[in-house]
């Protein structure tokens, strides 16, 4: 018979307006950054807003944020802990800092479990930190929240895009909600990702320019909000 | 609470099945719950009771528990759980997340986190007895 924990997950975002998962074919391109940066952002404007990290293997919202030792509330299923303002759910809270090795259908698994028993408060927003590429997670969150929208993060490298444009073209392909391209750590008159982008036919949202000092706001969200990372997030966010 | 989440689905699950196979009334719900999980079973029986929707009114809930057992994929060693072994912190997180037995167990031979839950993980339908409509 049918996985109990599959009829209850939809009911779990029912009180949330927004799920955008920021996502990427490739690792390393400033996703978590981002993901957290946005929360964050909207979080300023007065939204409520909720920050869920499924990458379950390489989890680092955390260290961005500068917390540990969080522990959920338990009621009839989990509530995430609030830190600076964000509903935050992480693995972490149950991991603690050891590795994580997970094979993809246990991910896929614990993905569902943690799915299955957070309860979200009323959320305007709520941000998802996925791991990278088209694996188990992509596919359950498409499969399983049908509502997601994607914002898709890459950085200049044709490497990183060859990646980004298979998922655009997944996504594509499954008509799955996107609302486009955020080009990390660009270069100067370097217009290789726009161009590409259009050709999927997806939007290019714009460029966030190399900022040495994310690197040293790592732990400190004050810190990240005075980057020109935060800074040129808060400026795209209205276009979101 | 955990239990009361897994009851949630259990409930949605077993009266969206009643439905489709034309049940009016269910009499009997029969759960598997893994050992992993460390489920309380009264919670969980409380709350199944709590949550009857009106063709599940007189029904009896049948919880089986499935003991946990493991096998190496890298030395092939099998095993079962020993939740005597298991302290309160560890409990707590595989109770919630039963993946992360994967973070604080390791083959009992070999030392390797690269094992398979080969029984005992999660909670499942088994069966489910009742009346259809005339």
């Amino acid at each position: 018979m049918n996985d109990p924990r599959l009829a209850i997950i939809p009911d779990r975002f029912d009180k949330i307006k927004r799920i955008i998962a920021v996502s990427s074919g490739k690792g390393g391109v400033g996703k978590s950054m981002v993901a957290v940066a946005l929360a964050l952002a909207l979080r300023d404007k007065g939204k409520v807003v909720g920050l869920l990290d499924l990458d379950f293997t390489s989890p680092s919202t955390h260290v961005i944020l500068g917390v540990e030792g969080l522990v959920p509330h338990e009621e009839r299923g989990i509530t995430p802990p609030v830190t600076h303002g964000l509903h935050y759910m992480s693995i972490v809270h149950y991991s603690t800092d050891e590795p994580v090795p997970l094979r993809g259908s246990d991910a896929s698994n614990a993905i569902i479990e943690l799915l299955a028993i957070t309860r979200w408060e009323e959320l305007d927003y709520l941000i998802i930190d996925m791991p990278p590429g088209i694996g188990d997670a992509t596919l359950d969150m498409i499969r399983l929240i049908p509502r997601i929208e994607f914002l898709v993060v890459t950085t200049p490298s044709r490497l990183a895009y060859e990646s980004v444009r298979k998922l655009l073209v997944l996504l594509r392909d499954q008509n799955v909600p996107t609302i486009g391209v955020l080009e990390n750590m660009a270069m100067e008159h370097y217009e290789y990702i726009e161009a590409e982008t259009r050709k999927t036919g997806a939007r290019y949202i714009g460029r966030i320019d190399f900022d040495a000092s994310v690197e040293a706001s790592i732990g400190h969200p004050k810190e990240l909000e005075k980057t020109k990372l935060f800074k040129r997030l808060q400026a795209i966010i209205s276009s979101l | 609470m955990h239990e009361w989440a897994l009851a949630e689905g259990v409930i949605k699950t077993a009266d969206k099945f009643a439905e489709e196979q034309g049940m009016e009334e269910v009499t009997e719900v029969r759960i598997a719950i893994g050992e992993l999980q460390q489920i309380e079973h009264e919670i969980i029986e409380f709350a199944l009771d709590q949550m009857r929707t009106p063709r599940m009114k007189n029904a009896k809930f049948v919880i089986e528990t499935v003991t946990a057992t493991f096998k190496c994929r890298k030395c092939g060693h099998e095993w079962k759980l020993d939740t005597g072994k298991l302290d309160e912190e560890t409990g707590e997180a595989i109770h919630f997340v039963p993946e992360m037995v994967h973070v604080y167990l390791k083959c009992s031979n070999c030392g390797s986190p690269d094992f398979e839950v080969t029984e005992g993980r999660g909670v499942w339908l088994a069966n489910m007895k009742g009346r259809k409509r005339d």
